[in-house]
C-alpha cells in the first residue's frame, strides 16, 4: 500500500503540476485566448496582412500590451512589490537567427504559436496541422540542441540583460519615450486612415 | 453593446487587456505569458512514455521535464494556459457568432489554389519552422515579444526585429502585395 502511494505521488509529479498552478494557468489562458480573438489577431488574414504591411492590427495589439504591461510591472516594483522578473538571455546569435527562422515560419503558417491555438478555438482547421508541425519542430530541435548550443547559442551571449541596464539608465527613461513613440505612431496611423478613407 | 457579443474589439483595448493580464501573472503567479515551451513538454511527455531512456538522455527535453529519476511535471502552468487559450478564443468567437471552419484562407487560395491538402501540408511545414525558430531563440511572440518586450529585455526586442525582418519579405514573396482591396479577414 505504501509502495502504491509513493508510486502515485511520483507519477503525479512526473506528469502534473499542482492543481492550484494548473488552475491559475488555465484561467490565464482563458483570458489570453479571449483577448487574442477579440483583438482580431487569431486570424490568418490579419497576421499575413501585418507581415505584408497592409494591416497593423498585430502591431497595435502587441505594442499596446508592451507599453501597458511595462508601465504596470515597473510601477508595481517601484511601489515595493516583490516578484520575479522573467528576462530571457540575450544570446544574440540564437535570438537573431531563431527570430529570422520564426518569421519565415510565421509567414508560411500565418500564425504564431499562441495565435495558432486561438485560431483552433475559432474554427481554423489548417491551424491544427500547424500545431502538429510545431510538435515535430520541437522534437527536431531537441535533437539538434546539443550541436546548436555548442556552435551557435553559447557564442555572443550577453546574458539576461535589459535595455535600460545596458544603457545604464532608469527603466522609465526607456518606457516613457517608448510610450510616447508608440502613442504618436498610432495617433498618426489612425489619423492617416481617417483622411484616406471616406467617412 | 455587450462587449462579449462584439465581433471585434479595438486592438488597443485588446492590447491593454493583455498588458493588465501580464501585471496579474507577474505579480500574483510569478509567471510571464508564454506558449512555445509547451510543444517541448508535449514532445517530452510522449518520448518519456514511449522511449523513456531516450527522453532521459535528450538534454533539451530534460531541461524542461527533468528525467524519470528526477522528473518535472509535463503538464504545468503554461501547458494549462495553452490548452485553455483555444477555449478562451472559442468563447470569444462563439459569443459573437464568429465560429468559422476555415480550411483554406482566401489570401492563400488566391495564390496557391483551393487545395486543402496543399494548405494543410504548408501549415504543417510552417509549424515545424516556427517552433524550431522559437526554441532556438528561446521564446516566441508571447514569451519574447510581449513578456520580454514589456520587461525591456534586450532579447525580446532583438527577437521582434528579427521576426519582422524575415517575416515581411517572406510574406510578400509568398502572397504578393495583394492589389485587391477586399481581403477576407473573416
Amino acid at each position: 500500500m505504501a509502495d502504491v502511494m509513493t508510486m502515485s505521488t511520483t507519477m503525479g509529479a512526473m506528469w502534473f503540476d499542482t492543481p492550484g498552478k494548473l488552475a491559475l494557468g488555465a484561467l490565464t489562458g482563458l483570458v489570453f485566448g479571449f483577448l487574442l480573438q477579440k483583438g482580431g489577431v487569431s486570424k490568418f488574414g490579419v497576421i499575413v496582412d501585418q507581415l505584408r504591411l497592409k494591416d497593423f492590427t498585430v502591431m497595435k495589439v502587441m505594442l499596446t500590451a508592451i507599453v501597458v504591461g511595462g508601465i504596470g510591472i515597473y510601477a508595481m516594483r517601484a511601489m515595493g512589490m516583490e516578484f520575479p522578473m522573467h528576462i530571457k538571455s540575450a544570446q544574440m546569435l540564437g535570438v537573431g537567427v531563431g527570430g529570422l527562422i520564426f518569421g519565415v515560419g510565421m509567414a508560411v503558417l500565418g500564425y504564431c504559436p499562441g495565435t495558432a491555438f486561438a485560431a483552433i478555438g475559432e474554427g481554423s482547421r489548417h491551424a491544427w496541422f500547424g500545431v502538429l508541425g510545431m510538435l515535430v519542430g520541437a522534437a527536431v530541435y531537441a535533437e539538434a540542441y546539443p550541436w546548436l548550443n555548442e556552435h551557435l547559442l553559447k557564442n555572443f551571449d550577453l546574458g539576461k540583460v535589459t535595455i535600460d541596464a545596458q544603457l545604464g539608465v532608469s527603466p522609465w527613461l526607456v518606457l516613457i519615450p517608448l510610450a510616447i513613440a508608440v502613442g504618436a505612431l498610432f495617433f498618426w496611423m489612425e489619423r492617416a486612415k481617417r483622411l484616406t478613407r471616406p467617412a | 453593446m455587450n462587449p462579449f457579443r462584439l465581433g471585434r474589439w479595438s486592438p488597443y483595448a485588446a492590447g491593454a487587456g493583455l498588458g493588465v493580464l501580464s501585471w496579474i501573472t507577474f505579480a500574483f503567479m510569478g509567471k510571464a505569458l508564454g506558449v512555445s515551451t509547451t510543444p517541448v513538454c508535449v514532445v517530452g511527455g510522449i518520448e518519456r512514455a514511449v522511449a523513456p531512456s531516450h527522453a532521459d538522455s535528450t538534454a533539451y527535453l530534460a531541461k524542461y521535464i527533468g528525467t524519470t529519476a528526477d522528473p518535472k511535471p509535463v503538464v504545468d502552468w503554461q501547458f494549462a494556459l495553452v490548452l485553455m487559450l483555444a477555449v478562451g478564443a472559442f468563447v470569444a468567437a462563439r459569443a459573437a457568432g464568429k465560429i468559422r471552419a476555415e480550411r483554406v484562407p482566401a489570401v492563400w487560395a488566391a495564390r496557391f489554389g483551393p487545395s486543402r491538402a496543399v494548405r494543410y501540408a504548408a501549415a504543417f511545414v510552417g509549424g515545424v519552422i516556427l517552433i524550431f525558430g522559437a526554441r532556438m531563440a528561446g521564446g516566441c511572440t508571447s514569451g519574447h515579444a510581449l513578456s520580454g518586450g514589456m520587461q525591456l529585455a534586450l532579447s525580446g526586442w532583438v527577437f521582434m526585429a528579427a521576426m519582422f525582418l524575415a517575416g515581411v519579405p517572406t510574406a510578400l514573396l509568398l502572397y504578393g502585395r495583394g492589389e485587391m482591396k477586399e481581403v477576407s479577414n473573416g
